[in-house]
């Protein structure tokens, strides 16, 4: 019989359908504005807390609809935007330190529904509002730093050899070590090649000195930038943490650069100076031996360098550093107690710690310093064209006579209150690696994102409502199924997206909308089919059939080379162009469904097995 | 509803007049082009927008008088929308490093007017506009080059060249449009007019689909008048498919916001455009190519053997 689709087909059908609904569900309920908190470091979330919580917001007249807790800490549900913004503030500063509160969109679908899996769609950013930041690692710092690190580790090995050399400089890419003699040359090299193995050496005489070029291979370079690279995404990850931002991403892109995502952030500046401050403290004995201003005439004595105060004094320090921040495993900031003025209070770690009761028992009634560290990008010129650099500014931000043996906490003055609680976050999270800077930035107001979602929603539900109706009144009875199907398409892209957890962005939403338009396309070339068939004389059954199974050849080469561009699209752009290929693809592979086998089923489930005169169509 | 039925259009003869139009089109968009160029926009040029927000109208010669105290002179301030929001734009600036450039303007514009909103921000580096425009130039080659492969191997070579001729006068005319309007060619309007592509691709491949197979039924008919009946054939499908993708693309047009105007109307002049070349275009091309039904006999068909179809 014509026109009949066995039962297996029907019930996949009818799986699919289901499947889809009970995925596009959780759009329905939407999400609930609420606060993440969790705990830091060895800090916990317990019932105490939950009872704070509790406490703080009703003590403030805040009403919240839920209080829950689960394994990233608790969950505050708020009834509107307000109370929750209004509940953050309160809530940051009354838990304190030990706990983190962030703000997020919490989905409100029942819990059978998220039990399943099923999440409302990820909204991107220029739907929910927040920041995006593409950063640059800037791996020729680190680079430079190694090549520093490696000319003080190759003259270590040299003296301790008792090899004579007459210089070590940096030239290109390598080191080049220069030697009074071959043989003093020959032992150099075998010294070096025994303590770094992976090291390039090449030999060279020219005007009568003997010189070693030492330098790194490809792909211990490569291995470097990556390592910097890696490391500044933790520490990123960290500070990001610190700053309290819920869903936070944090993702490498290419071998320099790193992609941040902070939902729901509105103040940039803030984040700015956090994320991409370089800014570490070291700290170091003063020369008091030599005298400074000898020194600023050029004669820095050996083992000592030349830096300056905050007020623009110059002092001589040691250049061996007792520690680094590195050493510091947490800060945080205050006043002194006895002047009053902004303090870091700083733990270290147990071999810092270790390190610095040993200096400080030697150096007792010796003054130590604390140096800042900051790495600011800087323009310069070179050969007429303007490049950016990264410039090392080092200060001495306080000079303080040892009291007495100290070891793993202490505090450190001398910083401006701003200063003081930045400092504290970044000691807290880590250094990094090399400097970054920002090379895009974008960031979306709530209210336009808001705006958007109503926007992008309009148009959908318009779009589709004329469709709709176009549809109706050109087909009649078919156009009625070809929109059943449309409708069912629509949830099924919707179930897709959130099944995937895809990024929707407004670029998104245009290519939701622009499937609506073309997913008809399938159902016009069937239905045009089928009245060619019938002028033709055949009778309605056997137009049917053949107008479906005509059309299907010419739909699926429409699609594919629909979908190639679509996929191009996805593989090669960026940003806006990737969210509008998500659903442009997504889209052609459901109407294809849809409109194909969804709009089959139901006709065939209306004419299977009767007599047909006419059709409505 | 029909209209369509049994049309008989001549469109192979009127062929002429389509090439003096689609020649003048091209060479409009080529010269303006040429001597306008696109105004890219910021994803392309790299640089700072803000765009804010006020409660109330607001007059731009204020808003453009506090950031010239701030300092910047040189900053592009136009309404954006409606007369509450204003989007301000300034050009990468030597020396300009972070993207602090904002927050200043911003705060010089809350010391103006309290009332004022931050709606969006965007910060191009330079060398990120430039690998953008790199990048989505290199995207529409490749899907160029992946849909002239397929369109290959799926008909003859005659079609492909055909589609691409007509996708390229499709491409030329949209990014044409938009250098005559002056309108803001940014990254949504890259991926736009690659959809322009694809949709104009498969008008094209519709009607292809149907001239194979009535080359394969028409034995007895002259190339034009084959190319001609599958044109009319399929013409009720491309004006109905043109017509609801077009409602769904006014919708987005009119409702969708700022945002995706751009957007919205690079794809309303591509669709007209690409439904225009697909009938009058496309097959043009691939005719002028001599395409005969001896180049497409070895390619089996499904449904062309099927018996009560000869015409």
């Amino acid at each position: 019989m014509l026109n009949q689709y066995p039962l297996w087909k029907y019930l996949l059908i009818l799986l699919i359908l289901l499947t889809g609904l009970v995925y596009a569900l959780p759009n329905v309920y939407g999400t609930d504005p609420s606060i993440q908190i969790s705990a830091t470091g060895e800090n916990q979330i317990d019932s105490a807390a939950q009872h704070r919580v509790r406490e703080l917001l009703e003590g403030n007249d805040i009403s919240y609809s839920r209080i829950t807790l689960d394994q990233q800490g608790l969950l505050v549900r708020f009834g509107g935007v307000e109370e929750q913004l209004k509940a953050n503030d309160i809530l940051r500063s009354g838990l304190g330190d030990n706990y983190v509160a962030a703000m997020n969109l919490a989905p409100a679908a029942p819990s059978w529904l998220t039990g399943l899996g099923a999440l409302p769609m990820y909204l991107g950013l220029d739907l929910r509002g927040g920041l995006h930041f593409l950063m640059e690692v800037d791996t020729d710092t680190v680079m430079e730093q190694t090549y520093e690190d490696m000319s003080n580790e190759l003259r270590t090995i040299l003296r301790e050899e008792k090899v004579r050399y007459q210089s070590v400089i940096q030239k290109d890419e390598a080191l080049e070590l220069r030697f009074p003699s071959a043989e003093e040359r020959e032992a150099g090299e075998a010294a070096i090649s025994a303590e770094r193995r992976d090291l390039q050496l090449i030999e060279q005489e020219r005007g009568g000195a003997y010189y070693l070029l030492a330098s790194l291979t490809d792909s211990a370079i490569t291995e470097i930038k990556k390592a910097a690279v890696k490391q500044n995404i933790t520490t990123l990850r960290n500070r990001i943490n610190e700053l309290g931002v819920a869903e936070p991403i944090v993702q490498r892109q290419g071998d320099e650069r790193v992609v941040i995502q902070l939902p729901g952030v509105q103040d940039s500046a803030q984040v700015k100076t956090v994320i991409s401050a370089t800014a570490t403290l070291e700290f170091r004995l003063v020369d008091v031996e030599n005298d400074v201003r000898e020194a600023q005439r050029g004669r820095v004595p050996f083992g000592s360098r030349l830096y300056e105060e905050r007020n623009g004094d110059p002092i001589l320090l040691k250049k061996r550093v007792i520690i680094t921040g590195e050493r510091i495993t947490n800060a945080t900031s205050g006043f002194d107690q006895e002047t009053g003025s902004p303090a870091v209070f700083v733990n270290l770690d147990g071999a810092g710690a270790s390190r610095m009761a040993s200096v400080t028992k030697q150096n007792i009634g010796r003054p130590m310093a604390v140096v800042f560290i900051e790495y600011k990008p800087e323009t310069i010129r070179e050969d007429g064209e303007e490049k950016v650099v990264t410039r090392k500014v080092e200060e001495v931000i306080n000079v303080a006579t040892i009291q007495g043996v100290f070891s793993k906490r202490f505090q450190i003055t001398g910083l401006e209150p701003n200063e003081s609680s930045n400092l504290a976050l970044l000691l807290r999270a880590g250094a990094l690696a090399a400097p970054i800077r920002i090379i895009e930035e974008r960031t979306i107001g709530p209210s336009l994102g808001q705006d958007n979602i109503k926007q992008g929603t309009s148009s959908v539900l318009i779009g589709m409502i004329l469709v709709l109706a176009f549809m109706a009144f050109w087909y009649r009875g078919f156009g009625l199924v070809a929109n059943v199907a449309l409708v069912v398409n629509l949830v099924l892209i919707v179930a897709v997206l959130s099944l995937l957890q895809a990024t929707l962005t407004l670029p998104g939403i245009a290519g939701i909308v622009l499937t609506v338009g073309m997913a008809v396309d399938a159902n016009v070339l069937i239905f045009e089919r089928i009245r060619e068939e019938l002028q033709n004389g055949n009778s309605p059954q056997a137009s049917i059939h053949a107008g479906y199974g005509k059309a299907l050849s010419t739909i699926a080469d429409a699609n594919i080379t629909t979908l190639i561009a679509a996929v191009v699209l996805f593989v090669f752009g960026t940003g806006p162009i990737k969210g509008f290929a998500i659903t442009l693809s997504i889209g052609i592979m459901t109407s294809m469904f849809t409109a194909i086998m969804g709009t089959r089923a139901i006709v065939n489930l209306a004419v299977a097995g009767k007599k047909l005169r006419k059709l409505s169509i | 509803m029909q209209i369509f039925q049994n049309t008989n259009y001549d469109f192979t003869g009127k062929c002429r007049y389509a090439v003096f139009l689609s020649a003048a089109l091209i060479i409009l968009a080529i010269g303006s082009l040429a001597i306008r160029g696109l105004n890219f926009g910021l994803d392309f040029t790299g640089g700072t927008l803000l765009e804010v927000g006020y409660s109330e109208p607001v007059e731009l010669d204020q808003v453009r008088s506090a950031i010239g105290r701030a300092g910047y002179d040189n900053a592009v301030v136009q309404h954006f929308g409606s007369s509450r929001d204003v989007m301000i734009r300034l050009a990468p600036e030597e020396g300009q490093l972070s993207a602090t450039l904002s927050d200043d303007i911003l705060k010089a514009l809350k010391a103006e007017n309290e009332s004022v909103e931050m709606r969006r921000q965007e910060f191009v580096g330079p060398q990120i506009g430039e690998e953008l425009r790199d990048d989505g130039g290199l995207a529409m080659l490749i899907a160029l080059a992946f849909i002239l492969i397929y369109v290959m191997a799926r008909f003859e070579w005659r079609f492909a060249v055909g589609s691409i001729a007509a996708l390229i006068h499709d491409v030329v005319i949209v990014i044409g449009f938009f250098s005559v309007t002056q309108m803001d060619f940014d990254l949504t309007v890259l991926a736009a007019v690659l959809a322009v592509i694809g949709y104009s691709l498969n008008d094209t491949i519709v009607v292809f689909d149907r001239i194979r197979e009535n080359f394969l039924r028409m034995r007895k008919s002259q190339p034009p008048e084959v190319i001609n009946t599958s044109l009319n054939q399929t013409l009720s499908r491309t004006v109905v498919t043109s017509l609801t993708t077009l409602l769904v693309v006014l919708a987005m047009f009119f409702l969708g916001g700022e945002l995706i105007h751009s957007f919205a109307a690079a794809l309303l002049v591509g669709i007209i455009i690409g439904t225009y070349s697909s009938i009058y275009v496309a097959s043009s091309v691939a005719l002028a190519l001599n395409v005969n039904s001896a180049n497409l006999i070895p390619v089996e068909k499904e449904g062309a053997d099927q018996p009560g179809h000869e015409l």
